[in-house]
């Protein structure tokens, strides 16, 4: 299977809690919280699109979104 | 299916705390249905009372909140009379296994075909931070100030002896094996147990010097191990997860059914 390619992080600000989850257990260390305590993505080209943060939200707030790739041959 | 098609957005964002690991479970329940390819109109999710069963106003499928502890009876009634829906019933340590613990072994012990989880955050959250069957000695609560002194139950040991036929555990730390393990359960003809380890930080890791969230869920990646695995000989107190019973025997509902068919032969 091909890699993920990363296009975007959507992040709910309305839903995000500042909790630092997603923060803590990214193993790019992509994401921070900003001045509100909400969740950014602030290193995108580290991010190898796991989709850690996405599974470990406990407020769905945030979307690892990918490119669609064709399937290797 | 995207993730918002299977909950109430309107409900958004949930009322638990910043960091709840109920949240994370809500989270693994939605991704093992995804992966099930089940519609909405097949699932029933029967809740009592607590924090964790506040899931079942959240996902969009048939639901019912009901009383506290008597989830499984309601469950019941909903499996006999439709067993070709798919029963799944959230509940907290203390719903489960306090409130409704007759309700718990006796569900097991019939092997009807429901999807037990059991989020266990070892805590009424809900009420306060009073301790549950499941806090464990030495801990503290709110009802506990100079440490509780009851000893708690194990659910995976209850579960298999009470005779659940689908018996697991796992932890809000591993999220991967937690939508397996849920779609294993789902799929399961028979009564499946499932304890999901769950972080309260609000007033189990406060009043018990946890730390936050993140701390709390790192913490439950260091006591637990898989079964059966070598670090379980040279710790003998780390916890283990993964799927502990999976046996084939015969579910109420169908057992049912053949007893209407029994006294009905004569018509």
């Amino acid at each position: 299977m091909a890699k993920a390619k990363l296009k975007e992080h959507r992040i709910n600000r309305e839903w995000c809690k500042g909790c630092g989850i997603c923060v803590a257990f990214c193993p790019k260390e992509v994401l921070e919280l900003d001045e509100q305590d909400k969740a950014v993505a602030v290193r995108i080209e580290d991010c190898i699109a796991c989709r850690m943060c996405e599974l470990r939200c406990p407020d769905l707030a945030i979307e690892v979104v990918v490119e669609k790739q064709e399937s290797a041959t | 299916m995207a993730v918002n098609d299977y909950i109430r957005e309107r409900f958004f964002p949930h009322l638990w705390c910043a960091g709840c690991g109920h949240g994370i479970v809500l989270n693994g329940l939605i991704r093992a249905v995804e992966k099930l390819g089940m519609s909405r109109n097949e699932i029933v999710m029967v809740s009592g009372i607590g924090c964790s069963s506040r899931i079942s106003g959240y996902m969009d499928f048939h639901t019912l909140h009901t009383i506290h502890g008597r989830a499984l009876a309601f469950a019941t009634g909903v499996k006999l009379s439709k067993p070709e829906l798919n029963v799944i019933v959230p509940m907290g340590d203390g719903d489960a296994l306090s409130i409704g613990g007759n309700h718990f072994i006796h569900a097991a012990r019939r092997n009807i075909a429901i999807t037990a989880i059991v989020m266990n955050n070892r805590i009424y959250g809900m009420t306060g931070g009073q301790y549950s069957p499941l806090t464990g000695p030495g801990m503290l609560a709110t009802t506990a100030p100079y440490s509780n002194i009851d000893q708690s139950f194990d659910i995976v040991e209850m579960a298999k002896a009470a005779g659940a036929t689908f018996v697991a555990r796992t932890t809000t730390y591993h999220v991967h094996q937690m939508a397996d393990i849920i779609r294993s359960a789902i799929l399961h003809e028979g009564f499946s147990v499932v304890e999901v380890m769950s972080q309260c930080p609000t007033y189990f890791g406060r009043k018990n010097k946890q730390g936050g969230a993140v701390e709390m869920m790192k913490r439950m990646k260091e006591i637990t191990t898989p079964i059966g695995s070598k670090k379980k000989v040279e710790n003998p107190d780390l916890i283990e997860r993964g799927i502990f019973v999976e046996l084939d025997k015969p579910e109420y509902c169908s057992e049912y059914n053949q007893i209407i068919e029994r006294a009905m032969g004569g018509y």
